[in-house]
Formats: structure tokens, C-alpha cells, sequence
């Protein structure tokens, strides 16, 4: 009896190096693939990069220290009052203030809409709401800035002690920013979920409500968390609106309704006013290194956050 | 049959304007294993879902007729859909335990309904996982995610967490046909066992698996009940040729 092995291999005839046309658009798809991806990667890697080389130069040409840089209260790179001083903290500090106080205000509400949409009036909410969440994304800017700075602010002034401008005005422009991404990332979330967890639920003799806060919002929680990360992320890097409002004096303020700055803010006021290769210009550039760091930082977390979602 | 305490009279469900379930009147005897047996989208789903108001949930879905369940009109306004619902248990066809701790899984509808003496709890925990014959394989590991289970140990842990809240009625829609030939054993086994207890409706789509463990038949078409009787008389002998030809798999 012949074992497998022994059988006589059945070799197709060799139909020599003619090329088909299915091979010819197989090459090509995947050459055109690669050179896409290849070229986006070779674009982030020169502009971080470029943006090392003339962020750290403020360390290493500049002799500024690290701590200085990080920890000096003190904003002073034309050497006004003496020796230039270049102490980022009151930048970070405000970049950091509006940016958690923009999530803390629009997080409940952000989750509050997806509910609406997905949970409680998935009819007419979704019609009704995912349109304007939409039209939200799309307002520029500067738009939010000039209604910020209209209406906010005049609105603070009025009601707290101070001039209205500030982290708090700030956190609020920024808030109706990042409400679209994270209502659109926990709709998302939600309408995924497996219907029949909510059904379980229900056929336990659960009410609407608990099995919302027991059921859905524990499950979802990861993902939820998510998008608050990448709204953080986003208020974070936000600067035209913040600078508009925020009133751009470079101290740490003592309340929500003191003039502030953001890392942002001091960028696009000052990169104007300096010569590059200076070591003003490059403590901007440094700052710019600071901001690209963390939204590194946010998008490990993001990732983070999803790996444990997958267990 | 038709003193039942469950059943129901002359109940349709319509989609819309599409008629799902036509004018059903169908009784289920205590104690006892009532299988579903049709072609798909002839309905017997939707009747089954209709049975514990799970149609609720469904905006166009409309509910015609009466559900009769120890003598209260489920669909009556008055009646309280949450009481409802913990006399009736469901279990669905694919696996859904909550993203939650094995413990926490069984737990979860006691808790809904206000215990919280930690001792009730483990007690209910483990005659819930000991009826669902699931105990002796995760009580060393309560703690552990529900998520961490095989599909077959996740479906028993389903009908283990429908149990948790005491029903008198079990609805299954079909608990074993993402399961293993292994595992679907084991639900059956415990089906079989269940029924000393409860009145359990099943839907199904293995005709061998509705003669092995349902006592009633009741075979559904295009919306309408054909054909109910004994599952003996069902598969040995039914009346209608229709019934003959979707039991021995000429049609269908």
C-alpha cells in the first residue's frame, strides 16, 4: 500500500513568466499601499524630528536647564527684568487647568447625549441630535473663540469678580469643543454593544434605569473613558479659541477668573515676534515638544484604556 | 389544556403593518418542556419574546390578544412589567453574560430586587450555579470574569443568572445552537432536570433536540400555529402532512 509520501507529486506545468493582468494590479495596489504608508511615516518622523532638533537646542545650545525650563515660574525670554528666564510652568499649569475643567464639565453631558441618542429615544434622538453633534465638529475655531469672547466672557465678568478672561472662561469654549468627540465616541460605544446584555437585563426584571447605570454604562465605561482621553487630547492642543479668551498674562492666576496662559496660547502669540534660531524661538519650539509629548501621553492612554476594554 | 395558568388567547403581534404572529392561542402545562419548532421567520421567536413583554423594547411592535399568566393579563396596563418579568426567566441564543465577575454575574437580579445580605447572596449564587450543574466546575473561581468562560459554561451561566430571581417560567430561544455537540448535552440534561421545577418554552431548530426533552409540540408557519399536541404524537404521528414533511427535514 503507498503511504502518502510515495505518491508522485502532481506538479502544475510550468506556464512560464507570463504576467496576467490580475498579477499586474496585485503588484501595483500593494506598491502604491506601501508607498502611502511609507510616506506618512517618513512626514511624522521629520517633524518630530525637526521639532526635537529645535526643541532641545534650548537645553543644549541655550544652556537653559530642564527644571528651569519645566518648574520656572517665571516667563522672561527677552530678558526684560535681567537674565532671560524661560519657566513654562504657568503655561503648562493653564494648558493642564482648561483642559481637565473642559472634560469635568463636558464628560456628563457628552454621556448624558449618547444616552439620549442610543438608550432612551434612539427614534427621534439620533435624527435630531446626530446632526447637531456633527455641526458642532465642524464650527471653527476661531468661531468658538469669537462667541467665547462675546458671550462668555462678558457673562463671567458679570457674575464673578474678575475680568471674566481666565482658565474658567477657557474650559468653557473648550467644553462645547470637545462635546462632539466624546458624545460621538460613547454613541458609538453604545449602539455596539451586544443587544441581548441590555435584554438579560431587562428579563430580570430590571428597570430602564438600572439597567443603564449597572449594566450599560460599567460595560461601556472603558470606551467612554476613550473619548474623554481624545477630547482631552483635542482641548489640549486647541489654541486659537483658548488664546482668545484666556487673556494670555504669563502667571500662574490665583482664581478661574484670572488672566492665564496655555502652552498653545504663548506659541501663536509669540512665534511672530522672534527670530528663529533664537533662544526665545527656541523655547517656543520647545514648548512645542512638550505639547507633541503629551498628546503621545494621551494616545498611550487611549491605548491603554482599549486593551483592557478587549478582556 | 386550556385551564392553564399560562397560556395564551388569540395573540398577534404585528411589526408595523406586517403580521408576525397570527392569532395564536396556545396553552403550556406546568412542569413540563413546550418546544417551537418552524422554519425561520415563521414567527416562533417573536411569540417567545412576546411572552415576557420583551417586545416592549421594540417601538412598532403591537401585541393583539391576551397572555395569561396565573390569571393576570400580562399586557394589562396595570400590570407591573418588572414583577412580570422576575416570574419569567429568558435565555437567548447566543451566550450575553454581563462584562462582570462569575459571582456578580448570578448576584446581579437579586440585587435588583433588594437583597443585599451578603450570606442570601452566596447562598442564591450557589443553588442558581449548582441548578444550572455549573458549580462544581467555577466555585473556585467566583471571582474571575464571566468573559473568562467557555461558550457552554457562558450559556449555563445564563440560564444560572435567569434562575437567580426564582421564575416559574423559563423562556429559551434556542440555548444550544451556538453550542458544541458537548455542550448543547449538557442544557439539555438540564433542561430536562429543570422541568421538575418549571414550565419552560423552548424554541428550536434541531428537530432530534425538541423530541429529546419537550413533552409538547407545538409546530409554527408563516406566522400560524399549524399543529400542537404531545411531542410523541407530533413526531410519530402528526395530522398534517406539512408537519410530516418539516420533521423529517423534506421541507424547510
Amino acid at each position: 500500500m503507498k503511504t502518502i509520501d510515495e505518491r508522485p507529486v502532481q506538479v502544475q506545468p510550468a506556464r512560464g513568466t507570463r504576467w496576467k493582468k490580475h498579477h499586474a494590479e496585485d503588484v501595483a495596489g500593494r506598491s502604491y499601499t506601501f508607498i502611502c504608508a511609507a510616506l506618512l511615516i517618513v512626514i511624522i518622523l521629520s517633524i518630530v524630528y525637526f521639532v526635537a532638533s529645535k526643541g532641545l537646542a534650548t537645553f543644549f545650545r541655550d544652556g537653559v536647564s530642564l527644571s528651569d525650563f519645566l518648574f520656572g515660574t517665571t516667563w522672561d525670554p527677552e530678558g526684560n527684568n535681567g537674565e532671560p528666564m524661560y519657566g513654562v510652568l504657568p503655561f503648562i499649569f493653564g494648558s493642564f487647568a482648561t483642559s481637565l475643567l473642559a472634560a469635568l464639565i463636558a464628560s456628563p453631558l457628552s454621556i448624558c447625549a449618547s444616552l439620549f441618542m442610543t438608550e432612551i429615544v434612539p427614534g427621534w434622538g439620533k435624527k435630531l441630535l446626530q446632526p447637531v453633534i456633527e455641526l458642532l465638529a465642524g464650527i471653527p475655531s476661531v468661531v468658538y473663540g469669537f462667541i467665547g469672547l462675546t458671550v462668555v466672557v462678558p457673562f463671567l465678568r458679570n457674575v464673578f469678580p474678575g475680568q471674566g478672561i481666565g482658565i474658567a472662561a477657557g474650559a468653557i469654549v473648550l467644553s462645547v469643543m470637545i462635546l462632539p468627540t466624546i458624545t460621538s465616541v460613547a454613541a458609538d460605544a453604545l449602539a455596539s454593544l451586544p443587544r441581548g446584555l441590555k435584554e438579560s437585563s431587562f428579563a430580570l426584571g430590571a428597570t430602564r434605569w438600572q439597567t443603564i447605570s449597572r449594566v450599560i454604562l460599567p460595560t461601556v465605561l472603558p470606551s467612554i473613558l476613550t473619548g474623554v482621553v481624545l477630547g482631552m487630547a483635542r482641548a489640549f492642543g486647541e489654541a486659537l479659541a483658548v488664546q482668545m479668551v484666556i487673556g494670555n498674562a504669563p502667571h500662574i492666576p490665583r482664581s478661574l477668573f484670572e488672566s492665564a496662559s496655555t502652552l498653545t496660547s504663548v506659541i501663536t502669540l509669540d512665534m511672530g515676534n522672534t527670530v528663529m534660531g533664537s533662544a526665545h524661538s527656541n523655547a517656543l519650539w520647545s514648548m512645542a515638544l512638550a505639547l507633541m509629548f503629551m498628546t503621545f501621553v494621551f494616545v498611550m492612554i487611549v491605548r491603554l484604556l482599549e486593551r483592557r476594554h478587549r478582556i | 389544556m386550556n385551564n392553564a395558568t399560562f397560556r395564551t388567547e388569540h395573540l398577534s403581534v404585528f411589526y408595523g403593518q406586517y403580521e408576525a404572529v397570527k392569532n395564536i392561542s396556545l396553552s403550556f402545562p406546568e412542569k413540563s418542556v413546550t418546544a417551537l419548532i418552524g422554519p425561520s421567520g415563521c414567527g416562533k421567536s417573536t411569540f417567545l419574546r412576546s411572552l415576557n413583554r420583551m417586545n416592549d423594547e421594540i417601538s412598532q411592535a403591537k401585541i393583539k390578544g391576551r397572555i395569561w399568566i396565573d390569571g393576570v393579563d400580562i399586557n394589562d396596563p396595570g400590570t407591573d412589567v418588572i414583577q412580570l418579568r422576575q416570574k419569567i426567566g429568558m435565555v437567548w441564543q447566543k451566550p450575553n453574560p454581563f462584562y462582570k465577575s462569575i459571582y456578580e454575574n448570578i448576584a446581579f437580579g437579586p440585587k435588583y430586587h433588594g437583597i443585599k445580605n451578603k450570606a442570601e447572596l452566596d447562598e442564591i449564587v450557589e443553588t442558581s450555579l449548582r441548578k444550572a450543574a455549573l458549580w462544581d466546575e467555577v466555585k473556585d473561581r467566583l471571582k474571575q470574569s464571566a468573559l473568562s468562560l467557555s461558550g457552554g459554561q457562558q450559556q449555563r451561566l445564563c440560564i444560572a443568572r435567569a434562575l437567580s430571581v426564582k421564575p416559574g417560567i423559563l423562556l429559551l430561544d434556542e440555548p444550544a445552537s451556538a453550542l458544541d455537540p458537548v455542550s448543547t448535552a449538557k442544557v439539555e440534561e438540564l433542561i430536562t432536570d429543570l422541568k421538575k421545577e418549571l414550565s419552560i418554552v423552548i424554541v428550536t431548530h434541531n428537530m432530534q433536540q425538541a423530541a429529546r426533552i419537550s413533552d409538547y409540540t407545538a409546530y409554527f408557519y408563516l406566522g400560524s400555529l399549524m399543529e400542537h399536541d404531545t411531542t410523541e404524537k407530533i413526531f410519530t404521528n402528526p395530522e398534517q402532512q406539512m408537519t410530516q414533511d418539516y420533521i423529517s427535514g423534506r421541507f424547510g
